[in-house]
């Protein structure tokens, strides 16, 4: 068991995978360099050029090339930069990498995965702050990861690159500094996870708060300062949109009653109406209160901070929304 | 009989001609059927021929050894045909029957056949461009000595992917060689109305990818220009290669392309490529007969492969599930 980033873990989870197989190599720009957060530093140093390797400034042609390269056998792990760019290269991933072994009825597979990082941090303004995960999570064909702490960074993206599918691994740029404890597996390299698992980070019986990446956090917060005024939340990390953990969400909600999503996202067509409306539709009887959803107003983000702080769901959104829906049925 | 008044061209490697003519052949009858099926609503989506355009398929895939990968467009029959495919199953992907390359589920546009190394139709334009390039990219990464064709329109040059996959080519010494078959449309526009500059070529040279041009209705062009240019391609530099050519018939089977003069078309069925190559083979001494059986062989091969097709059955409803991703694999739930 070490501390480490959830941008080290990340790190290592990669180098991991490249000493494993080396048919893993990672292209973007700038990694080099070390890539634009560092999460690539030293690694050509170790793996070389060719696997580390640079890229110009092409998104689309970097998605591009990973799905030729894909189907040639290799499994390359594409850097985005910020989720933002990869939307230059939305017709390589959702037309092509997604549907390539089911167009071409099985003949090949497409085992990439595309890092792409997400997230509101600080007066980023509109094209560098975005999360799109439900965009990705609505096209059949890919798998969507959202880790939110070190150990998950470690552990889903060897799963993702292990995966024949192509992945959708958005990492938040909030959360690269953050440290966490990450266990090593008996062998002494990291667990791999089991893509599609939830994980319930507190238990609770009086409502369930369903959330995904850097959210998690502020659900966190939230459920603790619920404790302090009567209320426990089970906070549930979903780790992975598609495939999502349905049976650990109704499971929840089954004991609690209570259903509140909470998300970064724009939350109109957000993956958080997919949560809320699968509950609703199969637990209808089971709930104490109507579901709700907290997530960003259907604005672009800005740069200033007070305009930019207009889309964060902050920690006192959750506690008074939870203590609302426990009032429902007081 | 020419015999006799015209002296043979003793040079022409009649061997490899005869096969060439054979494939164009082949190429033409099986797209003739396909568009027969289609007008009787046996294929169901739309096709786009390459009838007039088959000497570049033939020309350059003859080139290739079957480990060799090419990528193909919207109009990619010929290259299917040309890299080794079989007839039957491609007739039946297009029928959307059992037994198609790819179950059914792709059709004309997405066909592929990836154990010849045809890895894929593409039913967007220029996107293929990309993926070749990665193609070539894992190949040099593994150390093979596989070449990458990439085939697309003179109307994929106006596209992203054709200067992010060339730049790629170029920085990464890829050996893939690019196949601009220019055959003046792009769907109803002439390319030329809306392509600025002095065309492929120039673009290619501008990356920094040496580029030639041939006559694509002439297969021994094609074929030399091709053998060359793959034997740089396999020692690891990207090359170019426009092939001037002609669609004879409209953008899909179902286009009468009535926004060209007829007395155009008519002048270009002159320069069919498949009698250009009968002529050549002739004048070198082939008996005429002869080729009027491959000829007419090729007819009742792509005969065969239409009735056959027609009588197979739809797919199983089931694979409409099938091969949609391992992790999240929607036959185990979670709609
Ligand atoms: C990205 C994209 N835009 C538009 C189309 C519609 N479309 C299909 S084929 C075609 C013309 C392509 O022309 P060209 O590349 O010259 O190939 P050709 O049809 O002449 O073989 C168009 C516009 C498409 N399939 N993909």
């Amino acid at each position: 068991m070490a501390v480490m980033t959830y941008l080290e873990a990340g790190k290592l989870a990669l180098a991991e995978e490249m000493r494993r197989d080396p048919l893993v190599w990672a292209v973007g720009e700038d990694l080099g360099r070390g890539g634009v957060f560092g999460q690539y530093k030293g690694l050509a140093e170790e793996f070389g050029h060719d696997r580390i390797s640079d890229a110009p400034i092409s998104e689309s042609c970097i998605m591009g090339a990973a799905v030729g390269a894909a189907m040639m056998g290799t499994r390359p792990v594409v850097e985005m930069r910020f989720s933002d760019f990869a939307l230059c290269a939305v017709d390589e991933l959702v037309n092509q990498a997604a549907k390539a072994r089911y167009m071409f009825g099985g003949q090949t597979r497409v085992p990439l995965v595309v890092r792409e990082p997400i997230g509101i941090w600080r007066s980023s303004a509109a094209q560098h702050s975005q999360s799109l995960e439900a965009w990705y999570a609505h096209i059949p064909g890919l798998v969507v990861v959202v880790p939110s702490t070190p150990a998950d960074n470690r552990a889903l993206l060897k799963a993702a690159i292990r995966c024949d599918d192509p992945v959708v691994y958005m990492e938040h740029k909030n959360l690269w500094g953050l440290e966490g404890e990450v266990p090593d597996s008996d062998a002494g390299v990291g667990e791999v996870a089991e893509l599609g698992k939830a994980r319930v980070l507190r238990e609770g019986a009086d409502v369930t708060i369903v959330s995904w990446s850097a959210a998690v956090h502020s659900a966190l917060a939230a459920a603790g300062s619920l404790a302090g005024r009567g209320l426990e939340a089970e906070v549930v990390d979903l780790r992975t949109l598609w495939p999502w953990d349905r049976e650990t969400v109704m499971a929840s909600v089954r004991k609690t009653g209570r259903l509140l999503v909470v998300q970064e996202s724009v939350s109109v067509a957000g993956f958080g109406a997919e949560v809320a409306a699968s509950v609703a539709e199969t637990l209808h009887a089971a709930l104490k209160a109507p579901v709700r959803r907290l997530g960003a107003p259907r604005i672009p983000i800005s740069y200033a901070p007070p305009l930019e702080d207009r889309v964060r769901v902050t920690e006192e959104m959750i506690v008074a929304a939870a203590q609302e829906m426990a009032a429902v049925a007081a | 009989m020419p015999s006799g008044e015209e002296p043979p061209v003793t040079n022409l490697d009649i061997e490899r001609y005869r096969e060439r003519f054979r494939q164009m052949c082949r190429i033409r009858f099986f797209e003739e059927e396909a568009i027969a099926a289609a007008r009787d609503k046996l294929v169901l989506g739309a096709i786009h021929p390459s009838i007039g355009q088959e000497a570049v398929a033939a020309g350059v895939c003859g080139n290739l050894r079957r480990s060799d990968i090419i990528l193909s467009t919207h109009r990619g029959h010929g290259h299917t045909l040309a890299k080794g495919a079989e007839p039957l199953p491609m007739m039946r992907e297009l029928f959307g029957r059992d037994g198609g390359y790819c179950q059914g589920k792709g059709g004309s546009m997405h066909i592929a056949d990836f154990s010849v190394g045809m890895l894929g139709a593409n039913g967007v334009v220029a996107a293929n461009i990309n993926i070749a390039a990665g193609a070539a990219h894992a190949i040099k990464l593994k150390g093979g000595d596989e070449v990458v064709v990439c085939f697309f329109g003179d109307g994929a040059i106006n596209r992203g992917p054709f200067l992010e996959g060339l730049n790629w080519a170029g920085v990464f010494k890829l050996p893939i060689l690019f196949v601009c078959e220019d055959n003046g449309f792009a769907a109803t526009t002439r390319t030329k109305a809306m392509t600025a500059g002095a065309g492929p070529a120039a673009r290619a040279e501008a990356l920094g990818i040496p580029a030639s041009e041939v006559d694509g209705n002439d297969v021994v062009s094609v074929d030399e220009t091709a053998r060359e240019l793959l034997d740089t391609v396999r020692r690891g530099e990207p090359r170019f290669l426009v092939a001037r050519t002609y669609r004879l018939t409209g953008h899909t089977s179902s286009d009468a392309a009535a926004y060209r003069p007829e007395e155009e078309v008519k002048e270009r069925w002159l320069n069919d490529p498949i009698e250009n190559c009968r002529r050549l083979l002739e004048a070198a001494g082939v008996p005429a007969a002869e080729l009027t059986a491959l000829h007419e062989a090729a007819a009742a091969e792509m005969k065969e492969a239409h009735e056959a097709a027609k009588a197979t059955d739809w797919p199983a409803e089931a694979l409409a599930y099938a091969d949609v991703q391992d992790v999240g694999d929607p036959r185990k739930g979670a709609f």
